[in-house]
């Protein structure tokens, strides 16, 4: 074969394009987990006690507890002391600038199409810059116009350095939301969280840029514990988005994140992920386990969250990013596109939890199963007895590709005010024949013709997206349905 | 530009067109009629390469080329349009998008460059004006909640933009009252040019009217029993398919 034609097959076959393994040195945790493994963690982090003691209390607590059984999700036992817990390229100590980041972890970013070069953002064609925090394995690699964002207030770096800069902050939010006593998934993440971004707006800051957290795992036989923690004071705004990838590997990978927002008085937060995780196989082999916990708290009154997530990658995906609608007249979204394809399993959803009054929340869920894979929203709308005037609309809608897939839809409904206004719409479709071949009549060809359909029904969900990433999801959107028709 | 030749054509196994031959020059326009069930959409999506319309026999030839196991896609690209006697909804993708998209593919599969975006926008917005479409529909996801007229109207836009070699118009007429009839008979007719050729599939004589065919063609139980010029839809009108098949057998 010629050269050529094996670049071409390569391309045509490897569907995941971010399946490459960057080779760095590393170093790692004694493989398995124990309190010495956390003590390691908590070493290399050069952390305050009471950092390492928030640790230890969790992981005590965690070793008692039960993984959860309750979504519909398959897979084998997880051995949780058959991972490492802590990866990291081997660097210099402190904090880097991007002069001292290892050449090969810069072309790593450069082939995943994360700019890390402020002068190349500054001089692009694009008018709105995005700030991004490079998230690598167990470490952050850089983070970019920290110094910009500072001349208005505005602190974004990885969490690890904001426990040494703003302990109070730290402090103050780390677990408020998302207490170490949450689920079996957040309190291992409370024991071995590594790295993830932090964010503080000051009150009546209007964040000049989009922030970003590019995750990427890359170690073999490792986890990664992301733990973000976002908070807009008083009159703030802020629009953040997160990216993952991760090698193609036969293994299974485990990834066990936490995210807490906090939304003062009359402040807003805009969170949007792209999720896409290395999927597994054609034949389900390989992907990442992907637990998550990410929980908003809209504590102040007239407070927004609003959650965005596109979702195509994992094996698995375990995933109800929720909020805590606590202030008056605060207001909760959720917008989701979760497809899987081939073997995936995706569980996902949101919570709405309506406790202040005229407090409004709105779901919109689109999911799309293909191949083999199961597909289920799940949510739970909750209404307190003292929300007065408390609304929710929930619309889900599935697709089906092919007649081996499956969708199901699980909402939950607890309403203790009377006069609560609740209302839910739920559709279940298929991509007609008709309508391929109506496309195909055209000259679309048949790949096309899905995304297209795809593109069209998640479209209510992909303009909630920043523009910045909007095209780049449905480019996604269509690549991860590949050989899903025909 | 067009032949076929004997054609048998199964769909779920039962034959459906058993020998149907057919031959359209460049720049004409020829009308098939004939009673409900005789084959006349299976004919349309046969040309336009349907997957489960089987061709036991036979084949189709468009400009010497057999096309008769081309994709569909392919087709198109080649110059073969059908407009649906049902037009489907695709919910979410604007009408403004899918011809872009339907554009660009075809232009990708000719080897030809993409139009621009300004460009694009030039010629779309000419051609619903000529039929009368606004600017709001375009934007509209395509044929959603579009009103049967609405739906054809949509389809001849397609065609004018897409400017194909061969259209092939399945029942354009139903469903349309007669103002929408005589706006899209003239978007067809402005269409017409000595490159390009028709296919008219239509139950009554008076969508003939505007759209005057060089010949007619009588297709019942699944061939062409009978060919003529337009005095034969005049015929059918007056006495019925039965007793002009009749007296052509
Ligand atoms: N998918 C299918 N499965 C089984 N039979 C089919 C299918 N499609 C078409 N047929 C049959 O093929 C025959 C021809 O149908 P076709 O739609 O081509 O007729 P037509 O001439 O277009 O009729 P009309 O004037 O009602 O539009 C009919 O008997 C129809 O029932
Ligand atoms: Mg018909």
């Amino acid at each position: 074969m010629s050269e050529e034609a094996a670049a071409l097959q390569e391309l045509t076959e490897q569907k995941y394009k971010y399946g490459f393994v960057s080779d760095i040195e590393s170093e790692f945790a004694p493989k398995g987990l124990n309190e010495d493994v956390i003590r390691f963690i908590s070493t290399k982090k050069n952390e305050p006690e009471w950092m390492l003691d928030y640790r230890l209390s969790a992981y005590r607590r965690w070793v008692n507890m039960e993984e959860p059984t309750w979504a519909k999700l398959h897979y084998p036992k997880i051995d949780f002391q058959d991972a490492y817990y802590y990866a990291a390229p081997k660097a210099k100590e402190g904090p880097h600038t991007l002069e001292d980041v290892d050449p090969e972890l810069l072309r790593t970013y450069e082939k995943l199409g994360i700019p890390l070069h402020e002068q190349e953002v500054l001089a692009g064609v694009e008018q709105r810059r995005v700030a991004v925090d490079a998230v690598f394995d167990s470490v952050s690699v850089v983070t970019t116009f920290k110094d910009e964002l500072a001349k208005v207030g505005v602190i974004f770096c990885p969490i690890s350095e904001a426990v040494h800069s703003h302990p109070e902050l730290v402090k103050k939010y780390l677990g408020s939301v998302v207490p170490d006593t949450d689920n079996f998934y957040a309190t291992l993440n409370a024991a071995v969280f590594s790295e993830g971004s932090f964010v503080y707006i000051p009150p009546g800051v209007r964040c000049p840029m989009e922030l970003s957290t590019y995750f990427r795992i890359n170690a073999a036989k490792s986890g990664q514990f992301e733990r973000t923690l976002i908070i807009a004071d008083a009159g703030a705004y802020v629009s953040y988005l997160e990216g993952c990838t991760a090698p193609q590997r036969d293994e299974n990978q485990l990834h066990a994140a936490v995210v807490e927002l906090v939304a003062l008085d009359d402040a807003e937060i805009k969170y949007s992920t792209v999720q896409n995780w290395f999927p597994g196989d054609e034949n389900g082999k390989g992907g990442i386990y992907n637990f998550v916990t990410k929980r908003a708290d809209c504590r102040g009154k007239n407070s927004k969250v609003s959650w965005t997530q596109v979702e195509t990658g994992s094996a698995i995906t375990w995933k109800y990013p929720s909020c805590i609608l606590r202030g008056e007249n605060s207001v909760g979204e959720f917008y989701s596109i979760a497809i899987a394809n081939n073997y995936q399993q995706a569980d996902t959803g949101t919570k709405m939890i309506h406790l202040g009054k005229n407090t409004s929340s709105r779901i919109i869920s689109k999911g799309i199963s293909a191949g083999k894979a199961q597909n289920t929203y799940r949510g739970l709308v909750s209404i307190n007895a003292r929300a007065d005037g408390a609304r929710n609309f929930t619309q889900c809608d599935s697709l089906l590709i092919g007649d081996q897939c499956g969708a199901h839809t699980v909402p939950y409904i607890q309403s203790k005010n009377p006069k609560a206004i609740l209302e839910h719409e739920a559709t279940t479709s298929k991509i007609s024949d008709d309508q391929l071949f109506y496309c195909l009549s055209r000259g679309i060809p048949t790949e096309e013709a899905v995304s297209l359909i795809v593109n069209g029904f998640c479209r209510e969900v992909l303009q909630q997206l920043p523009m910045e990433f909007a095209v780049e999801a449905q480019k996604l959107v269509g690549l991860s349905l590949e050989g899903s028709v025909g | 530009m067009l032949e076929i030749k004997d054609l048998h054509v199964n769909v779920h196994g039962k034959e459906i067109l058993k020998g149907l031959s057919l031959k359209v020059p460049p720049g004409e326009v020829h009308a098939i009629m004939g009673p409900n069930g005789a084959g006349k959409s299976t004919t349309s999506y046969t040309l336009a390469g349907r997957a489960g319309y089987e061709v036991t026999k036979g084949e189709i030839d468009f400009f010497g080329e057999d096309v008769t196991t081309l994709a569909p896609e392919e087709r198109a690209a080649r110059g073969i349009f059908l407009a649906f006697q049902y037009p489907l909804e695709i919910p979410g993708v604007s009408t403004m998008n899918f011809l872009k998209t339907a554009m660009n593919s075809q232009a990708k599969i000719r080897g030809e460059k993409e139009l621009n975006a300004a460009e694009f926008l030039r010629a779309v917005r000419a051609a619903a004006k000529e039929l009368n479409i606004s600017e709001d529909m375009l934007k509209r996801p395509l044929n959603v909640g579009f009103s049967g007229g609405e739906k054809k109207r949509n389809e001849t836009l397609q065609m004018a933009l897409l400017k194909p070699k061969l259209a092939i118009l399945d029942e354009m007429d139903s469903g349309l009252d007669i103002d929408a009839l005589k706006l899209v008979a003239e978007g067809v007719n402005k269409l017409r040019s000595p490159e390009r050729s028709f296919l008219v599939i239509t139950h009554y004589q008076r969508l003939l009217d505007y759209i005057v065919p060089d010949v007619i063609h009588i297709l019942a139980g699944g061939k062409i029993v009978l060919s003529g010029d337009k005095s034969l839809a005049l015929q059918l009108e007056q006495n019925g398919y039965d007793a002009v098949i009749a007296k052509a057998a």
